[in-house]
Protein backbone atom coordinates (compact mmCIF):
# COMPACT_ATOMS: atom_id res chain seq x y z
CA UNK A 1 0.00 0.00 0.00
CA UNK A 2 1.74 3.15 -1.33
CA UNK A 3 -0.71 5.41 0.94
CA UNK A 4 -2.84 4.10 3.76
CA UNK A 5 -4.86 6.87 6.12
CA UNK A 6 -6.37 5.18 9.39
CA UNK A 7 -8.87 7.71 11.25
CA UNK A 8 -6.82 10.26 10.30
CA UNK A 9 -7.95 13.60 11.94
CA UNK A 10 -6.78 17.04 11.00
CA UNK A 11 -8.27 20.73 11.59
CA UNK A 12 -6.43 23.99 11.92
CA UNK A 13 -6.13 25.87 15.13
CA UNK A 14 -9.37 27.59 15.94
CA UNK A 15 -11.82 25.74 13.61
CA UNK A 16 -13.33 23.19 12.95
CA UNK A 17 -11.14 20.00 11.76
CA UNK A 18 -10.81 19.37 8.16
CA UNK A 19 -10.76 15.47 8.02
CA UNK A 20 -12.30 13.39 11.05
CA UNK A 21 -11.79 9.59 11.49
CA UNK A 22 -11.29 9.64 7.73
CA UNK A 23 -9.65 6.17 6.25
CA UNK A 24 -8.61 5.88 2.49
CA UNK A 25 -6.04 3.76 1.00
CA UNK A 26 -4.19 3.85 -2.39
CA UNK A 27 -2.51 1.26 -4.08
CA UNK A 28 1.28 1.33 -5.65
CA UNK A 29 1.27 2.51 -9.00
CA UNK A 30 -2.58 4.41 -9.01
CA UNK A 31 -3.14 7.54 -10.34
CA UNK A 32 -5.40 9.53 -8.20
CA UNK A 33 -7.17 12.56 -8.69
CA UNK A 34 -8.61 14.23 -5.46
CA UNK A 35 -11.08 16.13 -6.56
CA UNK A 36 -13.43 19.27 -4.59
CA UNK A 37 -14.39 22.75 -4.22
CA UNK A 38 -12.30 25.49 -2.89
CA UNK A 39 -12.02 24.99 1.40
CA UNK A 40 -12.33 21.53 1.17
CA UNK A 41 -9.29 20.31 2.41
CA UNK A 42 -8.13 18.98 -0.62
CA UNK A 43 -4.44 20.72 -0.39
CA UNK A 44 -4.53 19.79 2.74
CA UNK A 45 -4.65 16.35 2.32
CA UNK A 46 -1.85 16.37 -0.31
CA UNK A 47 0.25 18.61 2.11
CA UNK A 48 -0.41 16.40 5.01
CA UNK A 49 1.32 13.82 2.61
CA UNK A 50 3.76 15.54 1.62
CA UNK A 51 4.68 15.49 5.34
CA UNK A 52 4.40 18.96 5.41
CA UNK A 53 1.91 19.26 7.82
CA UNK A 54 1.25 16.42 10.75
CA UNK A 55 -2.16 14.29 11.32
CA UNK A 56 -3.84 16.03 15.16
CA UNK A 57 -5.08 12.07 15.39
CA UNK A 58 -5.31 8.79 13.63
CA UNK A 59 -2.41 7.46 11.47
CA UNK A 60 -0.98 8.52 7.92
CA UNK A 61 1.67 5.82 6.50
CA UNK A 62 3.22 6.45 3.13
CA UNK A 63 4.56 3.40 1.67
CA UNK A 64 4.05 1.66 5.49
CA UNK A 65 5.92 4.12 7.21
CA UNK A 66 4.61 7.25 9.49
CA UNK A 67 5.31 10.82 8.18
CA UNK A 68 7.41 13.19 10.27
CA UNK A 69 9.06 15.58 7.54
CA UNK A 70 8.82 15.33 3.80
CA UNK A 71 10.03 11.92 2.60
CA UNK A 72 12.84 11.69 0.18
CA UNK A 73 11.03 9.46 -2.56
CA UNK A 74 7.98 12.01 -2.29
CA UNK A 75 8.13 14.24 -5.40
CA UNK A 76 4.99 17.37 -4.94
CA UNK A 77 4.52 20.38 -7.45
CA UNK A 78 2.47 22.80 -6.77
CA UNK A 79 0.22 25.67 -9.11
CA UNK A 80 2.80 28.38 -8.99
CA UNK A 81 5.59 29.99 -7.09
CA UNK A 82 7.82 26.20 -7.03
CA UNK A 83 10.71 27.30 -8.83
CA UNK A 84 13.41 29.81 -7.09
CA UNK A 85 13.46 33.03 -9.46
CA UNK A 86 17.06 33.49 -9.10
CA UNK A 87 18.05 30.25 -10.89
CA UNK A 88 17.94 29.07 -14.35
CA UNK A 89 15.90 25.84 -15.82
CA UNK A 90 18.77 24.65 -15.01
CA UNK A 91 19.45 25.24 -11.54
CA UNK A 92 16.04 24.65 -10.72
CA UNK A 93 16.01 21.41 -12.31
CA UNK A 94 19.43 20.70 -10.05
CA UNK A 95 17.81 22.09 -6.82
CA UNK A 96 17.21 18.70 -5.38
CA UNK A 97 19.83 16.93 -6.23
CA UNK A 98 21.83 19.50 -5.14
CA UNK A 99 19.69 19.69 -1.32
CA UNK A 100 20.49 16.03 -1.13
CA UNK A 101 24.27 16.76 -1.79
CA UNK A 102 24.44 19.48 0.56
CA UNK A 103 23.32 16.69 3.29
CA UNK A 104 24.75 13.52 1.70
CA UNK A 105 23.04 10.12 1.91
CA UNK A 106 21.46 10.76 5.48
CA UNK A 107 17.64 8.95 5.45
CA UNK A 108 16.11 12.08 6.28
CA UNK A 109 16.91 14.53 3.43
CA UNK A 110 18.31 12.23 1.16
CA UNK A 111 17.41 8.22 0.50
CA UNK A 112 20.41 6.12 2.61
CA UNK A 113 20.38 4.12 -1.13
CA UNK A 114 21.57 5.18 -3.72
CA UNK A 115 24.34 7.92 -4.81
CA UNK A 116 22.86 11.06 -4.53
CA UNK A 117 25.06 14.01 -6.77
CA UNK A 118 26.17 11.17 -9.20
CA UNK A 119 22.74 11.90 -11.38
CA UNK A 120 22.57 14.29 -13.86
CA UNK A 121 19.47 16.27 -14.36
CA UNK A 122 20.20 16.91 -18.30
CA UNK A 123 18.17 13.66 -20.18
CA UNK A 124 15.45 15.00 -17.79
CA UNK A 125 15.58 18.35 -19.64
CA UNK A 126 15.51 17.01 -22.76
CA UNK A 127 13.07 14.68 -22.20
CA UNK A 128 10.49 17.82 -20.98
CA UNK A 129 11.93 19.88 -24.12
CA UNK A 130 13.84 22.18 -21.87
CA UNK A 131 17.36 21.58 -23.38
CA UNK A 132 17.37 24.89 -25.06
CA UNK A 133 15.81 26.39 -22.45
CA UNK A 134 18.48 25.33 -19.37
CA UNK A 135 19.70 28.79 -18.87
CA UNK A 136 17.28 30.91 -18.53
CA UNK A 137 14.81 32.26 -16.07
CA UNK A 138 11.91 31.51 -14.92
CA UNK A 139 10.41 34.84 -15.85
CA UNK A 140 11.44 34.56 -19.02
CA UNK A 141 9.99 31.09 -19.65
CA UNK A 142 6.19 30.17 -20.23
CA UNK A 143 3.82 28.92 -17.39
CA UNK A 144 3.79 25.38 -19.65
CA UNK A 145 7.69 25.63 -19.34
CA UNK A 146 7.93 26.31 -15.49
CA UNK A 147 5.65 23.46 -14.85
CA UNK A 148 7.65 21.68 -17.37
CA UNK A 149 10.96 22.34 -14.98
CA UNK A 150 9.19 21.68 -11.77
CA UNK A 151 8.39 18.28 -13.24
CA UNK A 152 12.28 17.66 -14.25
CA UNK A 153 13.11 19.32 -10.79
CA UNK A 154 11.28 16.53 -8.99
CA UNK A 155 11.49 13.23 -11.58
CA UNK A 156 15.16 13.65 -11.06
CA UNK A 157 15.22 12.16 -7.44
CA UNK A 158 13.81 9.38 -8.63
CA UNK A 159 10.40 9.44 -6.42
CA UNK A 160 7.79 6.91 -6.36
CA UNK A 161 5.11 8.91 -5.39
CA UNK A 162 4.30 12.53 -6.99
CA UNK A 163 1.75 14.93 -5.59
CA UNK A 164 0.59 17.62 -7.51
CA UNK A 165 -1.30 20.68 -6.36
CA UNK A 166 -3.63 21.92 -9.54
CA UNK A 167 -0.77 22.10 -11.09
CA UNK A 168 -2.53 22.72 -14.76
CA UNK A 169 -4.95 25.45 -13.96
CA UNK A 170 -2.96 28.29 -14.62
CA UNK A 171 -2.26 26.74 -17.95
CA UNK A 172 -3.86 27.53 -21.36
CA UNK A 173 -6.28 24.68 -22.88
CA UNK A 174 -3.72 23.37 -25.05
CA UNK A 175 -0.54 23.68 -23.07
CA UNK A 176 -2.98 21.95 -19.99
CA UNK A 177 -3.86 18.93 -21.86
CA UNK A 178 -0.04 18.63 -23.46
CA UNK A 179 0.92 18.37 -19.75
CA UNK A 180 -1.88 16.22 -18.41
CA UNK A 181 -0.81 13.69 -21.00
CA UNK A 182 3.24 14.41 -20.44
CA UNK A 183 2.43 13.41 -16.45
CA UNK A 184 0.63 10.64 -17.17
CA UNK A 185 2.82 9.10 -19.52
CA UNK A 186 5.68 9.67 -17.20
CA UNK A 187 3.84 8.19 -14.58
CA UNK A 188 3.64 5.05 -16.22
CA UNK A 189 6.90 5.17 -17.31
CA UNK A 190 9.00 5.51 -14.07
CA UNK A 191 6.12 3.52 -12.48
CA UNK A 192 4.40 6.30 -10.02
CA UNK A 193 1.65 6.89 -8.08
CA UNK A 194 -0.10 9.96 -8.66
CA UNK A 195 -2.25 11.99 -6.79
CA UNK A 196 -3.43 15.43 -8.22
CA UNK A 197 -5.86 17.90 -6.63
CA UNK A 198 -7.61 19.41 -8.72
CA UNK A 199 -10.84 21.95 -8.88
CA UNK A 200 -11.68 20.85 -12.06
CA UNK A 201 -14.31 17.95 -13.00
CA UNK A 202 -12.52 17.39 -15.94
CA UNK A 203 -9.30 17.00 -15.09
CA UNK A 204 -9.96 14.43 -12.37
CA UNK A 205 -11.78 12.62 -14.98
CA UNK A 206 -8.86 13.41 -17.39
CA UNK A 207 -6.27 12.06 -14.81
CA UNK A 208 -7.29 10.24 -12.23
CA UNK A 209 -8.31 6.36 -12.65
CA UNK A 210 -9.69 7.08 -9.26
CA UNK A 211 -11.35 9.57 -8.09
CA UNK A 212 -11.74 10.71 -4.00
CA UNK A 213 -14.03 13.65 -4.08
CA UNK A 214 -13.70 15.96 -1.17
CA UNK A 215 -17.06 17.75 0.30
CA UNK A 216 -17.54 20.79 3.07
CA UNK A 217 -15.81 19.55 5.93
CA UNK A 218 -15.60 17.48 7.81
CA UNK A 219 -14.49 15.02 5.64
CA UNK A 220 -15.60 11.53 7.55
CA UNK A 221 -15.90 9.27 4.45
CA UNK A 222 -14.26 8.51 1.68
CA UNK A 223 -16.26 9.37 -1.75
CA UNK A 224 -14.36 7.16 -4.44
CA UNK A 225 -15.80 7.00 -8.16
CA UNK A 226 -13.70 4.51 -10.28
CA UNK A 227 -12.77 6.18 -13.60
CA UNK A 228 -10.16 2.82 -15.15
CA UNK A 229 -10.55 4.44 -18.83
CA UNK A 230 -8.24 7.21 -17.33
CA UNK A 231 -5.34 7.84 -19.29
CA UNK A 232 -5.92 5.48 -22.44
CA UNK A 233 -5.70 7.45 -25.46
CA UNK A 234 -9.29 8.33 -26.96
CA UNK A 235 -10.78 8.58 -23.14
CA UNK A 236 -11.76 12.13 -23.36
CA UNK A 237 -13.76 11.36 -26.35
CA UNK A 238 -15.62 8.23 -24.56
CA UNK A 239 -18.89 7.88 -23.29
CA UNK A 240 -17.53 6.77 -19.72
CA UNK A 241 -15.51 9.89 -19.55
CA UNK A 242 -18.84 12.07 -20.06
CA UNK A 243 -20.68 10.01 -17.44
CA UNK A 244 -17.76 10.45 -15.49
CA UNK A 245 -18.14 14.09 -15.57
CA UNK A 246 -21.64 14.17 -15.45
CA UNK A 247 -21.43 12.10 -11.96
CA UNK A 248 -19.06 13.87 -10.47
CA UNK A 249 -21.17 17.27 -11.26
CA UNK A 250 -24.30 15.65 -10.11
CA UNK A 251 -22.27 14.34 -6.88
CA UNK A 252 -21.12 17.98 -6.22
CA UNK A 253 -23.66 19.90 -6.54
CA UNK A 254 -25.60 17.85 -4.48
CA UNK A 255 -23.07 18.38 -1.75
CA UNK B 1 23.40 53.42 -18.79
CA UNK B 2 26.04 53.24 -21.96
CA UNK B 3 29.70 53.76 -20.84
CA UNK B 4 30.23 56.41 -23.36
CA UNK B 5 27.16 58.64 -22.21
CA UNK B 6 28.53 58.60 -18.61
CA UNK B 7 31.85 59.97 -19.96
CA UNK B 8 30.75 62.23 -21.85
CA UNK B 9 28.72 64.02 -19.02
CA UNK B 10 31.80 63.81 -17.10
CA UNK B 11 33.29 65.40 -19.45
CA UNK B 12 30.42 68.43 -20.17
CA UNK B 13 30.42 68.73 -16.10
CA UNK B 14 34.53 69.65 -16.25
CA UNK B 15 33.94 71.79 -19.51
CA UNK B 16 31.46 73.52 -17.05
CA UNK B 17 33.50 73.76 -14.36
CA UNK B 18 36.08 75.11 -16.56
CA UNK B 19 33.96 78.11 -17.92
CA UNK B 20 32.89 78.90 -14.19
CA UNK B 21 36.01 78.86 -12.74
CA UNK B 22 37.10 81.34 -16.13
CA UNK B 23 34.17 83.58 -15.16
CA UNK B 24 34.49 83.47 -11.23
CA UNK B 25 38.25 84.45 -11.76
CA UNK B 26 38.93 83.75 -8.13
CA UNK B 27 41.25 81.49 -6.35
CA UNK B 28 38.21 80.03 -4.74
CA UNK B 29 37.16 77.89 -7.33
CA UNK B 30 40.52 76.41 -9.10
CA UNK B 31 40.35 75.14 -12.65
CA UNK B 32 39.73 71.26 -12.86
CA UNK B 33 43.02 70.96 -14.88
CA UNK B 34 44.96 72.85 -11.61
CA UNK B 35 42.54 70.62 -9.19
CA UNK B 36 43.60 67.35 -11.24
CA UNK B 37 47.49 68.47 -11.17
CA UNK B 38 47.00 68.98 -7.33
CA UNK B 39 45.28 65.63 -7.04
CA UNK B 40 48.02 63.32 -8.61
CA UNK B 41 50.68 65.32 -6.93
CA UNK B 42 48.87 65.26 -3.55
CA UNK B 43 48.15 61.37 -4.34
CA UNK B 44 51.78 60.32 -4.99
CA UNK B 45 53.93 62.40 -3.03
CA UNK B 46 51.98 64.08 -0.84
CA UNK B 47 49.47 62.43 2.34
CA UNK B 48 46.18 62.60 0.33
CA UNK B 49 46.33 58.51 -0.43
CA UNK B 50 47.05 57.79 3.55
CA UNK B 51 43.89 59.66 4.41
CA UNK B 52 41.94 58.45 1.13
CA UNK B 53 42.13 54.96 2.76
CA UNK B 54 41.79 55.97 6.34
CA UNK B 55 38.55 56.80 5.16
CA UNK B 56 37.91 53.96 2.53
CA UNK B 57 38.53 51.62 5.28
CA UNK B 58 35.99 53.55 7.32
CA UNK B 59 33.37 53.01 4.86
CA UNK B 60 34.45 49.86 4.23
CA UNK B 61 34.19 48.27 7.37
CA UNK B 62 31.12 49.66 8.27
CA UNK B 63 29.60 48.14 5.16
CA UNK B 64 30.92 45.00 6.17
CA UNK B 65 29.30 44.90 9.86
CA UNK B 66 26.14 46.30 9.01
CA UNK B 67 25.66 43.59 6.05
CA UNK B 68 27.04 40.63 8.96
CA UNK B 69 24.84 41.92 11.55
CA UNK B 70 21.56 43.37 9.84
CA UNK B 71 20.63 40.45 6.58
CA UNK B 72 20.62 37.90 9.34
CA UNK B 73 18.44 39.92 11.28
CA UNK B 74 16.30 40.87 8.89
CA UNK B 75 16.06 37.19 7.77
CA UNK B 76 14.92 36.00 10.82
CA UNK B 77 12.18 39.16 11.45
CA UNK B 78 11.02 38.74 7.48
CA UNK B 79 10.44 34.86 8.96
CA UNK B 80 8.85 35.47 12.54
CA UNK B 81 5.71 37.22 12.72
CA UNK B 82 5.75 37.22 16.19
CA UNK B 83 9.33 38.93 16.63
CA UNK B 84 8.36 41.64 14.05
CA UNK B 85 5.44 42.39 15.74
CA UNK B 86 7.69 43.31 18.67
CA UNK B 87 10.17 45.01 16.74
CA UNK B 88 8.85 46.69 14.35
CA UNK B 89 7.24 49.67 16.17
CA UNK B 90 10.91 50.30 17.50
CA UNK B 91 12.45 49.93 13.66
CA UNK B 92 9.71 52.22 12.56
CA UNK B 93 10.73 54.87 15.51
CA UNK B 94 14.46 54.35 15.14
CA UNK B 95 14.78 54.06 11.30
CA UNK B 96 14.01 57.68 10.18
CA UNK B 97 15.82 59.54 12.73
CA UNK B 98 18.86 60.99 11.10
CA UNK B 99 21.60 59.24 12.04
CA UNK B 100 23.99 62.12 11.09
CA UNK B 101 22.42 64.26 14.78
CA UNK B 102 23.82 61.29 16.89
CA UNK B 103 27.67 61.79 15.53
CA UNK B 104 28.33 64.20 18.69
CA UNK B 105 27.07 61.70 21.32
CA UNK B 106 28.62 58.82 19.43
CA UNK B 107 31.70 60.60 19.70
CA UNK B 108 31.67 61.37 23.72
CA UNK B 109 30.98 57.85 24.25
CA UNK B 110 33.59 56.58 21.74
CA UNK B 111 36.20 59.51 21.26
CA UNK B 112 38.84 59.24 19.12
CA UNK B 113 39.84 56.83 16.47
CA UNK B 114 38.03 54.63 13.72
CA UNK B 115 36.08 53.18 15.84
CA UNK B 116 32.99 55.95 16.17
CA UNK B 117 33.04 56.91 12.50
CA UNK B 118 32.26 53.09 11.85
CA UNK B 119 29.28 52.84 14.39
CA UNK B 120 27.97 56.31 12.46
CA UNK B 121 28.16 54.94 8.72
CA UNK B 122 27.27 51.28 10.51
CA UNK B 123 24.09 52.62 11.99
CA UNK B 124 22.99 54.26 8.65
CA UNK B 125 23.67 51.13 6.68
CA UNK B 126 22.21 48.70 9.57
CA UNK B 127 18.66 49.80 9.27
CA UNK B 128 18.62 50.59 5.38
CA UNK B 129 19.85 46.76 4.72
CA UNK B 130 17.52 45.41 7.97
CA UNK B 131 14.24 46.50 6.76
CA UNK B 132 14.94 45.54 3.29
CA UNK B 133 15.61 42.30 4.07
CA UNK B 134 12.68 42.08 6.13
CA UNK B 135 10.64 42.77 3.67
CA UNK B 136 11.74 40.54 1.08
CA UNK B 137 12.04 37.82 2.91
CA UNK B 138 8.35 38.44 4.08
CA UNK B 139 7.79 38.37 0.74
CA UNK B 140 8.86 35.02 -0.20
CA UNK B 141 5.74 33.12 -1.60
CA UNK B 142 5.22 30.01 1.14
CA UNK B 143 4.77 27.50 -1.90
CA UNK B 144 8.01 28.24 -2.83
CA UNK B 145 9.19 27.63 0.77
CA UNK B 146 7.37 24.87 0.50
CA UNK B 147 8.22 23.06 -2.71
CA UNK B 148 11.84 23.48 -2.01
CA UNK B 149 10.99 21.67 2.12
CA UNK B 150 9.41 18.89 -0.23
CA UNK B 151 12.52 18.34 -1.90
CA UNK B 152 14.42 17.56 0.99
CA UNK B 153 15.74 20.91 2.29
CA UNK B 154 16.36 21.25 6.22
CA UNK B 155 16.65 24.91 7.99
CA UNK B 156 20.08 24.46 7.00
CA UNK B 157 19.06 23.64 3.32
CA UNK B 158 16.43 26.55 2.98
CA UNK B 159 18.94 29.16 4.35
CA UNK B 160 21.68 28.17 1.71
CA UNK B 161 19.40 27.70 -1.22
CA UNK B 162 15.95 29.95 -0.48
CA UNK B 163 16.76 32.59 2.15
CA UNK B 164 20.73 33.87 1.32
CA UNK B 165 19.72 33.94 -2.29
CA UNK B 166 16.75 35.68 -1.55
CA UNK B 167 18.33 38.60 -0.03
CA UNK B 168 21.43 39.20 -1.49
CA UNK B 169 19.37 41.66 -4.04
CA UNK B 170 17.82 43.53 -1.17
CA UNK B 171 21.53 43.57 0.72
CA UNK B 172 22.92 45.23 -2.45
CA UNK B 173 20.27 47.16 -3.31
CA UNK B 174 20.06 48.69 0.27
CA UNK B 175 24.08 49.12 0.22
CA UNK B 176 23.60 50.80 -3.14
CA UNK B 177 20.82 53.58 -1.94
CA UNK B 178 22.88 54.44 1.19
CA UNK B 179 26.74 54.22 0.67
CA UNK B 180 25.75 58.11 -0.87
CA UNK B 181 24.61 59.22 2.37
CA UNK B 182 26.91 57.07 4.11
CA UNK B 183 30.16 58.94 2.74
CA UNK B 184 28.35 62.50 3.15
CA UNK B 185 28.15 61.65 6.74
CA UNK B 186 31.45 59.92 7.09
CA UNK B 187 32.41 63.75 5.81
CA UNK B 188 31.11 65.52 9.22
CA UNK B 189 32.19 62.53 11.28
CA UNK B 190 35.92 63.23 10.47
CA UNK B 191 35.49 66.87 10.90
CA UNK B 192 35.66 65.88 14.78
CA UNK B 193 38.38 64.30 16.58
CA UNK B 194 40.66 63.09 13.99
CA UNK B 195 43.79 64.36 11.93
CA UNK B 196 43.03 61.18 9.43
CA UNK B 197 40.33 60.81 6.70
CA UNK B 198 39.43 62.71 3.24
CA UNK B 199 36.64 64.97 5.52
CA UNK B 200 39.33 66.17 7.93
CA UNK B 201 41.78 66.73 4.69
CA UNK B 202 39.50 68.65 2.81
CA UNK B 203 38.64 70.80 6.01
CA UNK B 204 42.24 71.70 7.24
CA UNK B 205 43.42 72.39 3.24
CA UNK B 206 40.44 74.59 3.06
CA UNK B 207 39.92 76.42 5.85
CA UNK B 208 43.22 76.44 7.93
CA UNK B 209 46.01 76.45 4.79
CA UNK B 210 43.82 77.86 2.56
CA UNK B 211 45.11 75.74 -0.08
CA UNK B 212 41.97 75.45 -2.50
CA UNK B 213 43.06 73.77 -4.80
CA UNK B 214 44.35 70.57 -2.51
CA UNK B 215 41.19 71.10 -0.85
CA UNK B 216 39.03 70.84 -3.90
CA UNK B 217 41.68 67.54 -4.45
CA UNK B 218 40.32 66.02 -1.23
CA UNK B 219 36.68 67.00 -2.95
CA UNK B 220 37.77 64.92 -5.84
CA UNK B 221 38.79 62.41 -3.85
CA UNK B 222 35.97 61.85 -1.40
CA UNK B 223 33.20 62.17 -4.65
CA UNK B 224 35.78 59.37 -6.57
CA UNK B 225 34.85 57.08 -3.29
CA UNK B 226 31.13 57.35 -3.15
CA UNK B 227 31.38 57.15 -6.83
CA UNK B 228 33.25 54.11 -6.91
CA UNK B 229 31.36 52.43 -4.03
CA UNK B 230 28.42 52.88 -5.63
CA UNK B 231 29.53 51.41 -8.87
CA UNK B 232 31.19 48.54 -7.10
CA UNK B 233 27.86 47.84 -5.43
CA UNK B 234 26.07 48.47 -8.72
CA UNK B 235 28.33 45.83 -10.64
CA UNK B 236 28.05 43.37 -8.04
CA UNK B 237 24.27 43.67 -8.30
CA UNK B 238 24.38 43.03 -12.25
CA UNK B 239 26.88 40.20 -11.66
CA UNK B 240 25.05 38.35 -8.48
CA UNK B 241 21.51 39.10 -9.41
CA UNK B 242 21.30 38.43 -13.12
CA UNK B 243 17.82 37.10 -12.83
CA UNK B 244 16.59 40.49 -12.11
CA UNK B 245 18.22 41.95 -15.42
CA UNK B 246 17.13 40.00 -18.02
CA UNK B 247 13.88 40.55 -20.26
Amino acid sequence: MMIQLDSLTFGYPQAPPVFQDFNWRAARGETWAILGPSGCGKTTLLYLLAGLRSPTGGRLLVDGQPLTRPRPHTGLILQEYGLLPWATVRENAELGLRVRGFYGPDGTHAPRDGSTAAHSVLPWLERLGLDALADKFPSQISGGQRQRTAIARTLALQPDLLLMDEPFSSLDAITRSDLQSLTLELCAEQDLTLVIVTHAIEEAAVMGRKILLLGEPPNTQAVIIDNPGAGSPDHQHSEAYTATCHDLRQRMEAA
Amino acid sequence: MKRRDVLLAALALAVFWEAASLLVNRPILPSPLTVIQVFVKELFVGDLMEHFAASFWRVLASMLLSVALAAPAGLVLGQSQRLNRIFSPIIYLLYPIPKVVLVPIVLLFLGIGDLPKIVIIFMILFFQILVLVRDQAAGLPPQLIQSVRSLGAGRRALFRFVYLPASLPAILTALRQSVGTAVAVLYIAELFATQRGLGYYIYFNGSTLLDYPAMYAGVMAMSLLGLGLYFSVDWMERRLCKWQFVE
